[in-house]
């Protein structure tokens, strides 16, 4: 058990890390490009511009 | 042009994460002998082998664009952590990363621990090696089968891996220390970059959007995440002496 803990925190370190409000804005963004795709536009621009918000915002409560 | 990308995304990715495992190692073997650190070393490699050869295999019967949105989201949302952590460092709201640090304090907790005999093995140096050995090389593996799979091509990926591991254990024999005259923070930044620029080309490809001119529009979402992050740089360091 202890193992498989270790395990899970590892990959949540890995991949989500000290900031999850940037993960779950990355999730955010990609659900919106897939759902604006899915209703016709090829929103190709619109995972730059919302991963560019992403790391903003998470830079700036870094900053502060 | 994107196999040449791809080859030196993981290479550098790989490198940094070498020179982390090298660092390890290193103090293992000065602190509890050569023998345990590189028996751990070993060991570590063939669990990392297997890990690869029994996912590289089976991502490659997932149908490529849920497999590139997966990997696109995974890749982002690690990839902006290291661009951000870069960032930050760069723009210095964040100490740098010191691999001479890390290797004083792993051998002061090498030498403090008690010595207790496995298998014939100094039992500290063996897992000591093998722990840090098998999470950097996770790190990398996990590059190599994301970044192979969803361009098609893991042998490509791990030529990049396969490359770095050599360089690094090649400089780490001749120096015979940590790998401090590495720029770390540099490699992490252009690591980050290109960890993101893979994540939002995949990811937009995986939803079912369609990039202006294919693969020909990857150097334009490079270019994109370079600005992106350089005017992040200039404004924090602005902001940082503003409120210096």
């Amino acid at each position: 058990m202890r193992y498989l803990r270790a395990f899970g925190l590892f990959w949540w370190d890995f991949v989500v890390g000290d900031d999850w409000r940037a993960a779950l804005g990355v999730a955010l963004a990609i659900g919106a490009t897939a759902a604006v795709v899915a209703a016709g536009v090829d929103a190709w621009w619109l995972l730059p511009v919302g991963v560019a918000a992403v790391l903003w915002l998470s830079l700036r409560r870094a900053a502060r | 042009m994107t196999a040449a990308f791809l080859v030196a995304s993981a290479f550098l990715a790989s490198a940094v994460e070498f020179v982390e495992a090298l660092t390890i190692v290193l103090a293992a073997g000065i602190t509890r002998g050569w023998r345990s650190a590189l028996i751990g070393l070993a060991a570590a490699t063939v669990a990392l082998a297997a890990i690869v050869a029994a996912l590289g295999p089976a991502l490659t019967l997932i149908p490529l664009n849920a497999l590139r949105l997966v990997v696109g989201a995974l890749l982002l949302a690690f990839g902006l952590q290291w661009l951000r952590k870069a960032i930050l460092r760069a723009s210095g709201y964040k100490a740098l990363h010191d691999e001479a640090e890390i290797f004083a304090r792993e051998q002061a907790e090498a030498r403090a621990a008690g010595r207790e005999e496995r298998a014939g093995l100094d039992w500290y140096g063996f897992t000591l090696s093998f722990k840090g050995v098998l999470l950097e090389g996770l790190e990398v593996a996990f590059i190599v089968i994301t970044f192979g799979s969803a361009q098609g091509s893991i042998s490509l990926a791990a030529v990049g891996a396969a490359a770095a591991l050599v360089l690094v254990a090649i400089v780490g024999v001749v120096v015979r220390g940590p790998l401090t005259r590495v720029p770390e923070n540099t490699l992490k930044f252009t690591v980050g970059v290109m960890l993101t620029t893979f994540g939002v080309f995949w990811a937009t490809e995986g939803v079912g959007a369609h990039w202006p001119g294919d693969d020909a529009s990857l150097p334009g979402v490079l270019a994109f995440v370079i600005l992106l992050s350089a005017a992040a740089v200039a404004t924090l360091k602005r902001r940082r002496l503003a409120f210096a």
